[in-house]
Parts: C-alpha cells; structure tokens; sequence
C-alpha cells in the first residue's frame, strides 16, 4: 500500500530498514549542490561536525566562513554574501539559528528577500540528552510566519540531500529543518521532490477513513500507524508535507474531502507548526475534525529520543489513539468530550 | 581618489548645505522622523557620494560599484537626500519621506528603492552585511579588488553585542578593502551614549580588536577625504573612522541636544532651521 508511483523504500516495514539521520543527507546534498554551482558559499557557528557542514568545508575550503560561535553574525554576513551574488548556507543548531537570530533574518534575509539557505539542525526533542535547552520545538513557527521565506522539513536523509539542491537552485531565503538522529529511510533517490508539493506516501486501495498529515522524522511513525490500521481494515492515507511553506493546500484540501478527518503529525509545537498551518487551511476551505499530534505547550527535557517522542505524545500508539479520536468524532459529530 | 582642491572643498561645503536644507523639509513635510543624526551627517555623505564613492546614479546597479551598508537607518533623510542630489532620483520625491506608497520608507526598505544594497533600521546588524560582501568579493576578486566597501555605524548600535560579532569577523579575515565610519555624536534615543551604556575608551577597544583607528572631525572635508586614503592604505587590516560629528550640525537650536535624536521640527521651526542655513551658506 505503499505508494509506488513514488519509488520508495521497500524495505521501511522492515526491523532492519536502513537508518541514516536526516542531517546526513543535507551534508551530502551540499557538496552536490556546491560541485553544480561555484556560487553556493558555506557558513557555520561552530557546528560544522554536528550540522554536517564539514563534508563541505573539507572539499571548498575557500569558499567557507566559519564565523564562531556567533549565530547573528552568521546570518547577516550570508545576507552581504548573498547581496553580492553568493548563494549561502547558514548551519547552526536550530534552537540558535532561527532561535537565536530571528530577527536578523528577519530583516536582513527574508525582508531583503535575500537568497540565504538557513540550515537549522536538531530539531525536535530527539535530540535526546542534551536536554530542553537544545531542542528546538518552535523552529517551524518562527520561519513559517515570514513572507518569503520557504520552510523544508524533509523525512529522511534522502529527502534532506534532495532539499538541499534544490534550496540551491531556487532565488529565495530558505529554512531547512534537520534532526539528529538515525531516521529509517522511506524515499529512494528515485523519489520524486518538488518545493511546494505534498505526496501520499501510504494509501490503502478503498477509500481513506481517516488522512495522516506529517512532517520530518515523524513520518515513519505515521506510516507504520497507517499500516497497522490497514491491517484491521481501516483505511488511513498519509501525506507528507516536506515542503510547510509553501503548502500543498490542493493536496490537503482534497485529503479532507476524501477521508473527512485529519490527523497532524509534527515533532513540534502543535502552536504554530504544521498542525496549525493545516487547520489555517482546512478552516478557511473544507472544515473536518482534526487531531493534533505535536509537543503540546511544554519545553523538552533530557531522555533517549525514544523515552521523550513516547513522554511528550509522538509515539505510533500515540498516533493510532488520535486517528481512533478523530475517527469517532467523524462518526458522532455531537460533542461529548 | 584624486586630489582635493579648495575648489572642491568649497563646493562640498555648499552641496551639503544644501543636503541639510532638504532634510529639514523633508523631516517638516513628513511629521515625523530623525532630526540630529541626519544633519550631523551631511558633509560625511557628501564627501562620499560626491568625491569618494565609484558609483553611477545613471546606472545604480553597476557591478563595479563600491558598496555603502548603511547601518543606522534612522537617519536615512541624510541617505536619501543625498541620494538625490546626486541623481539617483528627482529632489521632489524627498517630499514622501515616511509616506503611504513612497519608495522612501521611515527606515530603508529595498524591496521599495531597488538600488539600496540593503534594508535597515533594527540596530546592529549592518557591519556584518559589509563584512559579507566583501568577503564574497574577495573570494571572486582576490584581496586586491578594486572594489572598496564602506559602513557606516552610529555610536549606540555599538552597544548591540552583533556588531561587534562582525567586528571579531572583519579582522580574522584581515578586510583591507572594507572601512567603517561611526557617527561618534555621542547621544542616542533616550540620552548620552556614555550614560545610557559607556563606550569609551572606544578607539582603544577597536584597537585591540585588530582594526585600523582613526579619529577625525567629521565636519572638516580634509579629514574625511584624508582618513579614507589612509584607510585604503592600510594593509591587512580592516579600517575603522571614528568621526567626531554634532549632533544636528547647522542648526543651532538642534546641536548636540540629544533630544533631536528622534523628532522633526515644526513647521515653525523649520523655517528658523532653514533661515540660519540659507544665512550659513550665503
């Protein structure tokens, strides 16, 4: 039920799927992207070993700024750079850039309209040990909200690399949501990847009872739920929203026609991420019951990234509870909770 | 640059008159906006815009134009006045300042005025634009390219701790191509700067920071003119121009009232404002 117009991974139901984090995939991806085009330019606040920059730097050493631990510098030397023709990287942790520098980018990227590559890396609670202060839960809230801006949060490590060359290519200020962790890879290099395009990963062959609606290394879970279901023969679809900005509002719209119900699913503040950027969508042009799966108004904590995705409610369980909730409000409109 | 006659000096000193009389009635038709700042630095605009920069108001975007951040973009009446004056567009359009549909924003906007090489306004983040275009110059051009780049600064944004993050920057990189100008009038919005947040001994810390000092009058020609062939000279080092200026220079009512910061005069007030500078320049 996978959906193989998409050429994915068929391996990912497996115990043994290949796993990769997905900021791999944006380390590799720049490299690509640098070998086609002489103009893209790397920066980095310190991080270059943990964003994956270092695979960069190592091959373009002179086409490489580190900047220190420094993360407003770091965006605003890139808007001179891009001013001047560059096409800059940024790479920091995204609890210090977009967290720290908002502003900076802000104005000098997004309201310059400058072509800047904004590259924040663990994301999430998975970051795991580090703790509440590392891990980023508000990143897609605070890059979505800018006009201009393109917001990519990809669901693998091959989704990244293909994000990366095409946050390369495209004339406009960019935010690239990565995590830490080894994510099971679901697309292969054949996948398709489009800026601005949902796709149905996961489709049962009877109509959908219920729509999936993810993001980032929660995409996995999402599919694994659908699958489950599909076992106990309810039909559950999944999109994948790698692009939050701009949104796929045809595919969500029609997703809610079909199923009649939504579930979001985003290692984020359900405030202001994905599950909201949906709802924006769905209020405003085919309203159904929606459940939001996310970090639900808390700071996260240190953990093993599985310990916190089960504590703060990202779990598979989690998802299949809120497909289950979603579903009995569809069947039973009044209110009762 | 060539040389600097007293011919030149002289018509500097009248165009930037002339550059303060615009300000003033731009600021009176606007209602609103910087007075001090902008006034105090007309002759240091002047100087750049009609004897020091390589630019062509005919054709703004020429790739080998110097580039100008400008940091503090409150006082952009001065920019865009002496944006003006030098051709950039017609003198009658400095009448929309701070208007609805005007190309001339309250802070700088590029999306609205295409040639600015940035928007500005939120403090603190211009020197590290500057530090990035030269740095991608250098990375196409090499350390000896003709071009030069120049921000400037005012005196409070040096309290705003990314300013001096492009400061650490400009001086690993060793920038010889880009100079820096603080307008060093001492006040800000609410105050003096050494009471709201102590600057000095400010050529002394960037000094240690590896930079290039100078301190001059930012009122006298010579020294402005002087100052950047010196910066140009220098080797290896980024060049910092600390300009001494007053604080609504021209207008003796405004000078060095920190009060002026931000607010335009009356209508009344204006015109005192412009009788004493038609006065100055007769």
């Amino acid at each position: 039920m996978l959906n193989q117009n998409l050429k994915l991974n068929t391996k990912l139901f497996d115990e043994d799927v290949e796993q990769i984090p997905i900021r791999r995939g944006f380390g590799e991806g720049l490299v690509l992207a640098a070998d086609a085009d002489k103009n893209v330019v790397g920066l980095c606040a310190d991080l270059n070993e943990s964003s994956q920059m270092y695979l960069f730097a190592k091959k373009y050493p002179l086409r490489f700024v580190q900047v220190g631990v420094a993360e407003q510098n770091l965006v605003t030397v890139a808007s001179g750079m891009a001013a001047m023709g560059k096409i800059p990287f940024t790479s920091s942790y995204a609890m210090f850039s977009p967290g720290r520098n908002w502003e900076q980018i802000r104005t000098t990227i997004a309201y310059n309209d400058r072509p800047v590559k904004i590259i924040g890396s663990h994301a999430g609670v998975s970051v795991g040990s580090d703790g509440g202060t590392h891990q980023a839960i508000e990143d897609i809230a605070l890059m979505r909200v800018l006009p201009n801006m393109i917001v990519l949060s990809p669901c693998d490590a091959i989704e990244a690399k293909k994000a990366t060359i095409e946050a390369a290519k495209i004339n406009k200020p960019v935010y690239i949501r990565l995590t830490r962790e080894k994510t099971p890879l679901i697309t292969t290099e054949e996948t398709p990847f489009e800026i601005g395009k949902g796709e149905i990963l996961f489709a049962p062959p009877m109509t959908a009872q219920v729509g999936i609606i993810a993001t980032g290394a929660l995409v996995h879970k999402a599919i694994i739920a659908a699958q489950n279901f599909s076992q106990k023969g309810i039909s559950v679809k999944v999109l994948n929203i790698s692009s939050v900005r701009p949104l796929d509002f045809e595919a969500i719209i029609n997703l809610a026609k079909e199923a009649g119900a939504i579930v979001s699913v985003e290692e984020h503040q359900v405030v202001g991420g994905l599950g909201s950027a949906i709802a924006e969508v769905l209020v405003q042009n085919y309203p159904v019951p929606m459940e939001l799966i996310g970090i639900h108004d808390k700071f996260g904590q240190s953990g093993t990234p599985a310990e916190l995705i089960e504590y703060y409610g990202m779990g598979v369980s989690h998802i299949e509870k809120a497909v289950e909730r979603v579903l009995n409000r569809k069947n039973d409109p009044t209110p009762s909770r | 640059m060539q040389q600097l006659t007293d011919e030149k000096k002289i018509w500097m000193e009248g165009k930037a008159n002339e550059i303060r009389q615009s300000i003033i009635e731009m600021l009176v038709e606007a209602g609103s906006g910087h007075s001090a700042g902008p006034l105090g630095m007309a002759d240091i605009f002047t100087a750049l815009y009609f004897f020091i920069l390589k630019h062509d108001p005919t054709n703004p975007m020429w790739e080998e134009r110097d580039r100008l951040v400008l940091s503090n973009g409150h006082i952009c009446p001065v920019y865009y006045a002496t944006l003006a004056h030098a051709g950039y567009f017609p003198l009658n359009e400095l009448k929309t300042l701070r208007k609805f549909g005007s190309r001339l924003q309250g802070h700088p906007h590029r999306e609205y005025l295409k040639f600015l090489e940035t928007s500005s306004g939120p403090l603190g983040a211009g020197l590290s634009q500057a530090v990035g275009m030269c740095l991608a110059d250098r990375m196409d051009n090499g350390k000896y390219s003709p071009k030069q780049f120049y921000c400037l600064l005012s005196d409070g944004e040096l309290d705003e701790g990314n300013t001096w993050e492009g400061v650490m920057l400009g001086a690993k990189e060793k920038l010889q191509n880009l100079t820096v100008i603080i307008d060093r009038n001492n006040i800000q919005i609410e105050g003096y700067t050494e009471d709201i947040m102590p600057l000095e001994p400010l050529r002394d810390k960037w000094e240690s920071f590896n930079w290039h000092t100078q301190v001059i009058d930012g009122h006298n020609f010579e020294q402005i003119v002087g100052a950047i062939g010196e910066a140009q000279a220098v080797f290896d080092k980024p060049s910092v121009i600390m300009a001494n200026t007053i604080p609504g220079k021209g207008v003796s009512f405004m000078e060095r009232k920190y009060e002026w910061h931000g607010k335009p005069p009356t209508k009344e007030q204006g015109e005192e404002a412009l009788k004493e500078l038609r006065n100055n320049h007769a």
